[in-house]
């Protein structure tokens, strides 16, 4: 039903201005980009590079004011209203009046699954996500990282083929960081996901992606598009190799491209 | 160790409330016990003087243990039905109390969802809600008792109704911060689930509001039974802890109406700490962290 059932997200000299009182800033400018079914693509790039409003204007939480974007073929609103993708906001965004499993099961809830269905799918996005046994818990009884592992769970357990990720792991410790990076591998491999995944760490980017897209800002924009040749099976200590070094200078040198550290 | 360390000041500002008091009873009560000695030919000694204003039937200001005695003959030492009982005062302003601040609080509940997600409803009806709580309670409850009694509405109903008058404010305002109070990315999570406003209401608005709704119903309530006493002073009412402070008043029974006085702030203590407790029973039940 589209010409291109491969490509989830395409996005052609995509712009998007605010109006604010200093006047209008252009948060993203002749975007144009194409991401394929089952890749993991990383977006790098200083504050105000426009990355999360390009993450938004996917998830058709703003919309753009010039330019074409089609989500799985359809527009952000449609596709949004299919319930085509899960959304990890940078905080876990846990409701804390519910326990892990009803947090889980909300996005269910509101899409009318039946109980016992709404039952199953918590049992197996938790145990996903490793957090069996902490059902019951309210969100204030678990670790940082714990807590967003959840908020990954509840975008996981409508099963979208689409994950958008707005910097997940931007406030937690470095340990913890590596550990979910690893795990978050592993799930995609396993689940074959698209994942979408904004993040201002070089390391985090290039660790993950099949593709990063480095931005900057002033406006936002694509600097360039570095399609990784690293294999996708990934320990950690594949980060001490010289590809993945090349790979992070190459993206230090497009973020260094864009002026981006000037000001 | 705590708690004896919590307590001890409230003690001592108690106790120097109760030393102040029998000091300003000596006070107050003494000129007319002077002119009552003169006249009456009686002379004694300082002593004598001083315990003669402590004991005083119709006193200026009755002394603390007089009000304590008077408190717990007709709490205790009464038959509830009496009508010198103030158990049956109390009750029957509690149930003015009571039927007010349930209206009250359905009202300012019903109000509050009205401003919340009715934009011409936010922009009219709020300057209103302020403007009714700036008429003197005191001018407007005899009107309102009048009103209702030249239509055959007497009773239990318009004291009520005062009480509502009282009680709908706070909880309509706690509401309207208690159901905007969600975080911008709880709202953004539901948009991107892209649920209906109704499930937007019953599972964000609602359950973020719960903390602010029972906050407010505290103040609602202690203003629900000010309303209800309130009510009760203008019919001339025969019963409730206003009537007795009226005829208290009317009949120069100091000790009675301290002791109707001591009543109602018993009552509000109880209502208040009530309305608390449940609150911290529902807010425990759903995930707040034990303070």
């Amino acid at each position: 039903m589209t010409e291109n059932t491969a490509s989830v997200v395409s996005a052609s000299h995509l712009g998007l201005t605010f109006e604010t009182n200093d006047g209008p800033v252009n948060a993203l400018s002749d975007v144009s980009l194409d991401i394929a079914k089952g890749e993991f693509v990383s977006f790098i790039g200083p504050s105000g590079c426009g990355k999360t409003t390009f993450l938004r204007v996917i998830a058709d939480l703003e919309k753009p004011t010039s330019g074409t974007i089609t989500v799985n073929g359809m527009t952000p609103e449609q596709a949004r209203e299919k319930r085509a993708y899960g959304y990890v906001f940078q905080a876990a965004a846990l409701y804390p009046w519910r326990t892990i499993e009803r947090n889980v099961a909300l996005p269910l809830e509101i899409m009318g699954l039946p109980a016992e269905e709404r039952r199953a799918r918590v049992r197996q996005t938790l145990a996903l996500v490793n957090l069996t046994g902490f059902e019951k818990k309210f969100p204030w009884q678990l670790s940082g990282g714990m807590q967003q592992r959840a908020s990954i769970a509840r975008a996981l357990a409508f099963d979208a083929d689409l994950l958008l990720m707005d910097e997940p792991f931007g406030a937690l410790d470095e340990i913890v960081r590596d550990h979910l990076n690893e795990q978050l591998l592993e799930l995609w491999a396993r689940t074959n996901k698209t994942i979408c995944f904004v993040t201002h760490s070089i390391p985090e980017a290039v660790y993950l992606s099949t593709k990063i897209v480095v931005m900057s800002p002033r406006p936002g924009r694509v600097t360039d598009v570095i399609e990784s040749t690293l294999p996708k099976e990934r320990p950690l200590d594949i980060r001490e190799t010289p590809e993945f070094l090349a790979i992070a200078a190459r993206v230090r040198d497009g973020l260094r491209a864009g002026h981006s550290y000037e000001d | 160790m705590t708690a004896l360390r919590n307590t001890i000041p409230v003690l001592t500002i108690l106790l120097a409330i109760v030393i102040g008091w029998y000091a300003l009873t000596y006070v107050m009560n003494a000129p007319f016990q002077r002119d009552l000695d003169r006249r009456g030919g009686v002379t004694s000694t300082a002593g004598e003087f001083f315990v003669k204003t402590m004991t005083q039937p119709k006193p200026t200001l009755p002394a603390p243990h007089q009000v304590a005695q008077n408190f717990f003959e007709n709490t205790f030492l009464r038959k509830v039905t009496s009508n010198r009982s103030l158990v049956y005062h109390a009750w029957v302003t509690l149930s003015a109390t009571l039927l007010g601040f349930a209206f009250g609080t359905a009202l300012g509940i019903a109000i509050a969802v009205g401003i919340v997600h009715v934009r011409t409803l936010d922009r009219s009806l709020m300057p209103w809600i302020i403007t009714s709580q700036t008429i003197p309670i005191l001018a407007l409850a005899p009107m309102i008792i009048v009103v209702l009694a030249a239509i055959g509405i007497v009773g239990l109903i318009p004291k009520a109704l005062i009480s509502t008058y009282l009680s709908f404010f706070p909880v309509a305002v706690g509401m309207v911060k208690g159901l905007r109070s969600p975080e911008l990315t709880h709202l953004d999570l539901m948009h991107t689930y892209h649920a209906s406003p109704a499930q937007v209401f019953w599972k964000l608005r609602v359950p973020a509001s719960v903390p602010f709704l029972f906050t407010s119903m505290k103040v609602a309530v202690a203003a629900s039974l000010v309303g209800a006493i309130v009510g009760e002073l203008p019919t001339g009412a025969v019963a409730g802890i206003g009537a007795k402070l009226l005829t208290g008043a009317y009949y120069s029974q100091t000790i009675d109406m301290f002791s109707a006085l001591v009543a109602g702030s018993v009552v509000a203590i109880l209502l208040v700490s009530l309305v608390g407790l449940a609150g911290r029973i529902v807010e425990r039940s759903m995930g707040a962290r034990p303070a």
